[in-house]
């Protein structure tokens, strides 16, 4: 909005301009509001597609001058996935908490049609915490960590063509979501002639398709000239290096390569300036109010929409809202104690059935008692029969020994001469 | 639905920063920097809104405070003698609203006056219209946060700060004020002022403070700037000071006067001109300060973030409980009022 745009709106709404015969102070306006916003820190999430391999992470750590995590992932991720991870950085006095999401397994698979789905979803889910937070009735929505996307960088892999088919479709169906700014990653592969070829190219093909790229905002006057240049210079052809060479007199980032060394910051020899510049230190701001007063609330209405909301007449909002609102959550409570009894249910089951295996158990144990003590019955009854039978045995025997000794008696007792013969006979023989 | 989308591995949250990442070192520069002014800029340009009541018996000099403190005619009251200024049967409140700028910062400053306040023989409840108006501002600005399509900038009128004018008397508060105070500190930034203060000589301004915190203390009122909203350590020590020195004995004055070869606010009397700017006549400064040159979007902030999220809470449960009824569409505002 142009500052005339200003006062002709607020002298729309009835109000005179006044003038002031003195200095009044509100000027310190401007600075008491971003002493605040230093106090409380920001908050800046950006997201990365583009093929394994292609450079994203290193670009994420050539941008912010840090070395972030750096997990080389392999080719054979079976399906898409995104990782998150928040960095603290502090620069002065103002801390930025940055969240770097990296498509992980991106264009990898054989059958790509699911690429692009877990990204949508991805973003979709950070807003859909962002607007539960904003529905909540306790809410503390400034204290709140921002997790919604405010910029994704596309890597274009530099063929020198066209836009890969997946590239297209992506694109065309994140950017109604978030600001999209393609890059040309490694640009270092392609000539300079080519590059310009390539970059018409390229919008030309995202024009022609309807993809709404993020332009950088021309309305105000300090920054719109240069913005405009910039738009100009869309994609972005970017290298992207964290090793340091000497170069004249100065240490560079660059990369070396036998026929001469690339260097990062030169804008001859890439854009990669352009990029910082336009995202970091020209339109952060700008790109988070777009994600804020745009997408998110493009997205909000969708919801509401779809979740039956309407803006009925205007007498009929805040109670139809919290109608409407209500059925849901009475709806909701209703499942909830569905589910609660479900569990409840198999709770039950399952003690049951546990109950039921123990039984088993049990009589399994008692079955097996029984048999061992019947077993041990008929031993015992068997050794009882044998001790029986040998004492009987043993009976006969001492009668039987009782009786050959009385009759040896008596032998011996009639005939002695007839032993000492025999024995006499015996010794003869011997 | 395996896995495409990482709902992140416990040591992969982008809510928690991992505690091995915070305060990464940057190598250089980067330029983050840059969106502070990013943010200036843009605030610049879309301008500021403030919103300012000023509530005290009719003759207490609200309306020349409010002309001093923005150093222009907010309103347009003729002080000439001989105009009998009317006092309304019950409260009433008019809002002006203008626009100022100053070294390019623009202001939509709206200012309530609350003329009849305390002036009836029987003033019972006559804060109720005062509170059914702020509470009105919150409705509206609700209101436009429900909407389905919502406009990018949702207009802010509500009451940013309300300045109570608590007369000279040196004695003590009056009931009119402990009730008025208890309840309106509840719903909105309550800044107490002495009016009037050219009445009171040094020593009596101190005790007539000290009795005022003492009462306000008593009473469990919270004025503006509230102990419970300090944010940090160095917030709370400057904060500490404002309230030691709170409420703040001010005199206000529009016309300009010759002291020492200089025009200077002031009022003239036979003894001497009480020169408003100058912090060892009246507290003005102070006020000043605080209202405009520090506090300002901090009295801003906490109108948004306390007592706007108070009220909506309170609103959006009780429609749950009203909601039910068979009276459909707007319910009274009064009905609703009364709950509050």
């Amino acid at each position: 909005m142009a500052s005339s745009e200003v006062t002709r709106q607020l002298q729309n709404d009835n109000c005179r301009p006044l003038s002031l015969s003195g200095h009044v102070g509100f000027d310190s306006l401007p600075d008491q509001l971003v002493n605040k916003s230093i106090n409380q820190g920001f908050c800046f999430n950006i997201l990365c597609i583009g093929e394994t391999g292609i450079g994203k992470s290193t670009l994420i750590d050539t941008l912010f001058n840090t070395s972030f995590d750096d997990r080389v992932s392999t080719h054979f991720q079976p399906n898409v996935r995104l990782r998150a991870q928040t960095y603290e950085l502090q620069e002065s006095n103002v801390r930025l908490k940055l969240t770097i999401v990296n498509t992980v397994g991106f264009g990898d698979q054989i059958n790509k049609e699911d690429s692009y789905q877990p990204i949508v979803d991805y973003i979709d889910a950070q807003f859909e915490a962002y607007l539960q937070e904003e529905l909540k009735i306790k809410r503390s929505l400034y204290n709140y960590h921002d997790t919604r996307i405010h910029v994704c960088l596309y890597f274009i892999s530099p063929t020198g063509h066209s836009l890969k088919t997946l590239d297209l479709l992506t694109m065309k169906n994140l950017d109604s979501k978030m600001n999209i700014i393609p890059v040309i990653a490694k640009a270092d592969t392609i000539s300079k002639t080519e590059l310009q070829k390539f970059k018409i190219k390229l919008m030309s093909e995202l024009v022609s398709n309807g993809v709404q790229i993020y332009q950088f905002p021309t309305d105000d006057e300090t920054i719109s000239k240069i913005n405009a240049t910039m738009n100009g210079h869309l994609p972005f052809a970017v290298v992207g290096s964290m090793e340091e060479m000497k170069v004249g007199n100065k240490m560079v980032k660059a990369r070396q390569y036998p026929w001469g060394i690339v260097q990062v910051e030169n804008e001859n020899h890439c854009d990669f300036v352009k990029l910082r510049e336009m995202l970091i230190c020209t339109n952060m701001e700008d790109l988070r109010e777009q994600t804020h007063a745009r997408h998110y609330e493009l997205y909000r209405r969708c919801k509401l929409e779809e979740m039956g909301f309407r803006d009925t007449g205007p007498e009929n909002k805040p109670v139809s809202l919290q109608e409407t609102y209500e059925a849901k959550r009475h709806e909701f409570f209703g499942e909830l104690q569905r589910k609660e009894e479900e569990m409840r249910q198999m709770f039950v089951q399952r003690v049951k059935e546990k109950e039921a295996i123990l039984k088993e158990a049990e009589r399994e144990l008692q079955a097996k008692f029984e048999h061992l003590k019947r077993l041990h019955q008929e031993e015992r009854m068997k050794l009882e029969e044998k001790r029986k039978l040998l004492e009987d045995d043993m009976i006969a025997f001492n009668k039987r020994k009782a009786a050959t000794e009385l009759l040896q008696a008596q032998a011996f007792a009639s005939t002695p001469s007839v032993t000492l013969k025999k024995d006499k006979d015996r010794k003869n023989f011997m | 639905m395996e896995g495409e989308l990482v709902q992140p591995a416990p040591e992969e949250t982008p809510r928690d920063a991992n505690p091995a990442n915070v305060g990464l070192e940057l190598f250089g520069y980067v330029g983050i920097e840059a969106v502070l002014d990013q943010m200036r800029i843009k605030t610049m340009k879309t301008g500021f809104e403030f919103n300012l009541m000023v509530v005290g018996q009719s003759g207490l000099g609200k309306s020349t405070m409010v002309n001093t403190l923005f150093k222009s005619k907010v309103s347009r009251k003729p002080t000439g003698p001989g105009y009998e200024e009317r006092i309304p049967k019950t409260v009433q409140l008019q809002s002006i609203t203008h626009v100022i700028e100053e070294k390019g910062v623009k202001m939509k400053l709206t200012v309530t006056d609350t003329p009849g306040f305390g002036d009836q023989i029987n003033n019972e409840n006559c804060w109720d219209p005062i509170i059914k108006y702020i509470n009105e501002q919150y409705e509206k600005y609700l209101r436009e946060e429900i909407l389905i399509s919502r406009k990018r900038k949702i207009p802010d009128t509500r009451v940013h700060s309300c300045v109570y004018f608590v007369p000279p008397t040196g004695h003590w508060l009056r009931p009119l004020d402990l009730e008025f105070m208890r309840r309106l500190s509840k719903i909105v930034n309550m800044v107490p002022v002495i009016a009037k203060a050219d009445t009171l000589t040094l020593e009596e301004r101190a005790e007539f403070k000290k009795r005022i915190q003492k009462d306000l203390k008593a009473h469990g009122i919270s004025v503006y700037p509230q102990e419970d909203f300090d944010d940090n350590s160095d917030d709370r020590i400057l904060n500490n000071k404002i309230r030691d020195k709170m409420p703040f004995a001010v005199v206000g004055a529009d016309k300009e006067h010759q002291v020492n070869g200089k025009r200077i606010l002031g009022r003239k009397t036979k003894w001497g001109i009480i020169e408003v700017e100058n912090p060892a006549h009246c507290e003005f400064p102070l006020l000043r300060d605080l209202l405009i040159r520090s506090h300002l979007q901090d009295l801003k902030d906490i109108t948004h973030n306390v007592h706007y999220e108070s009220y909506r809470m309170q609103r959006l449960n009780e429609s749950n409980r009203l909601a039910l009824s068979p009276i459909n569409g707007l319910l009274g505002k009064d009905e609703v009022e009364s709950d509050l």
